[in-house]
């Protein structure tokens, strides 16, 4: 009888693990072009606005008993469309603005959450991530969104390397720059939102900057500095899920180290390109 | 075919509550190059971005050729390092075919570095990079702003000679801005002297003896060009019966 429960947990364990796994491949896998974007463009003090915004989205979504991924994504969205409208208004500039939105929004939403004194929010969770709570349905989740953003991202390609190494040139050339750059700032949202859950919302940008970076060492060109990123991204995946499995440390920080590790080995390796 | 590539009819933009252009009315045609002069801050880039179509003027026509396709070249670029991407690579986000690239680069002089990442060219292949790209949709207008800046002497007019034969093999219109004009005159029909409105514009040898120019120019382009006329006190030339137009709204004689 004893072996029987032994068996049944057992096998419940696995199904975690397969579930986090799983969630956090998916999660790499877009991370890895999406973060060369962040590098390239450098957008990651605009990754780290949106990621900080995702915080408030989750408060507001519980205040208003709101799905929360759904509150995520919308807040992350209004975030991104508002900076680019403020942006183009040209009255400070970017970084400052990041600033101020990036710890407002920070700040709001950990005001928000200690004022929900009837509901109990893990805390460390939203900010480190919880990748071993992951369940069948965040998995679809997560890979409904990875798949949007991949696809956007391999539709509007070129579109996007032309505008990153030249805007006026590329608006020339006919392409629809304004939309181009905003379906960008979406698309960062929407990974933004999928991307919590693995590794809470002050680590995201590690998990997007770290890998590309990693992989520009060894790459020639911007797709093959894309797929290297994103399979960094599920090596730091695997590592650090491994880490957390066998010495028991918070899987989030634990991929984030991981990723970080095989930066310090790429400064290694000679720069190509 | 005679028809204008682009009319601009009386544009004027502003800035922040600064006129950045004042009525400016100019036309490019078919085969011929016009170059655009002025000191800086004189609107000449406005204008220009204005002509791509970058910017929208606030009042003003423009008139388009219904076959008007575009090669720019800007100024200057920068690529972030950490975005890998080789000179072949850069040219084929205009145009896809490779051998037209490789074409390209044989054309503007610099086979030689189509592997080569493109933020490693020197300033001179860089450039020529960036004429190269320009002329790869093959445009029957190319815009150049300021094309040679960052060349040393030589190479400035090596440059200038290929954007001559350019205009030759593609017979396209050319619009290209400058600093100086004397090393431009050959290789130029038409000259806009720019200081947010029209000051005065003709072919190169009637704009260099304008008052207007002068004006503007002023003791760089007295020891510069060739004198063939006397200047008086004021630096102002004795009117030798040129026929040079002012823009309108130009307050001086």
């Amino acid at each position: 009888m004893a072996v029987i429960i032994n068996m049944g947990k057992g096998a419940n364990m696995i199904d975690f693990l397969i579930y986090a796994l799983l969630a956090g491949l998916g999660v790499a896998l877009v991370a890895g072009p999406l973060g060369c974007f962040v590098v390239w463009r450098r957008m990651a003090y605009f990754g780290d606005t949106l990621a900080h915004s995702a915080l408030l989205g989750v408060s507001l979504g519980v205040l208003l008993n709101v799905d929360l991924g759904i509150a995520v994504t919308a807040v992350c969205l209004l975030m991104a469309l508002g900076l680019v409208a403020l942006d183009h208004q040209g009255v400070l500039a970017l970084d400052t603005l990041l600033g101020i939105l990036s710890h407002s929004s920070l700040a709001a939403g950990l005001v928000v959450i200690s004022l929900l004194s009837d509901v109990r929010v893990d805390l460390m969770s939203l900010l480190f991530g919880d990748l071993l709570s992951v369940t069948k349905a965040d998995l679809w989740v997560i890979y409904s969104g990875a798949g949007i953003a991949i696809l956007l991202l391999a539709t509007l390609w070129k579109s996007l390397i032309s505008i990153t190494v030249e805007p006026e040139l590329a608006a020339v050339e006919g392409v629809k720059v304004a939309r181009v750059r905003t379906a960008l700032m979406v698309i960062t949202a929407l990974v933004i939102a999928i991307a919590m859950k693995i590794v809470g919302v002050l680590l995201i940008t590690a998990l997007l900057i770290i890998p590309a970076a990693t992989a520009r060492r060894i790459s020639a060109t911007p797709e093959s500095m894309a797929m290297v990123a994103s399979l960094v991204a599920m090596l730091a995946v695997v590592s650090g899920l491994g880490a957390s499995w066998y010495i028991d440390t918070p899987a989030g920080p634990s991929i984030v180290i991981s990723a970080t590790l095989a930066f310090c080995l790429s400064l290694g390796l000679k720069q190509k390109g | 075919m005679n028809s204008p590539l682009i009319a601009l009819e009386s544009i004027s933009k502003s800035f922040a509550e600064k006129n950045i252009l004042q009525n400016v009315s100019m036309t490019v045609n078919r085969g011929e190059i016009t170059t655009i002069i002025g000191p800086n801050g004189a609107g000449k880039s406005s204008l220009v971005r204005v002509i791509l179509g970058l910017i929208t003027p606030d009042q003003g026509n423009i008139k388009r050729s219904k076959d008007l396709v575009i090669g720019y070249m800007p100024q200057k670029i920068h690529i972030d390092p950490t975005l890998p991407i080789s000179t072949c690579r850069f040219l084929q986000l205009a145009n896809t075919s490779h051998d037209a690239c490789h074409k390209a680069l044989d054309l503007v002089g610099i086979p030689e570095v189509k592997n080569t990442p493109f933020h490693k060219l020197s300033g001179g292949e860089m450039q020529r990079a960036l004429l190269a790209r320009a002329i790869l949709r093959q445009p029957n207008l190319l815009v150049l702003d300021e094309p040679v800046q960052g060349v040393d002497f030589n190479g400035q007019n090596a440059l200038y000679g290929l954007i001559g034969e350019i205009r030759s093999s593609l017979n396209c219109g050319i619009v290209m801005v400058s600093h100086d004009l004397h090393l431009v005159m050959s290789a130029t029909d038409h000259v806009i002297c720019l200081n947010h409105h029209i000051c005065c514009q003709g072919k190169p040898e009637q704009v260099t003896q304008d008052p207007a120019y002068l004006d503007i120019f002023g003791e760089t382009a007295l020891y510069n060009h060739h004198h063939n006329h006397q200047h008086s006190l004021q630096g102002k030339v004795s009117d030798d019966g040129g026929n040079h137009q002012h823009g309108e709204g130009c307050q001086h004689d």
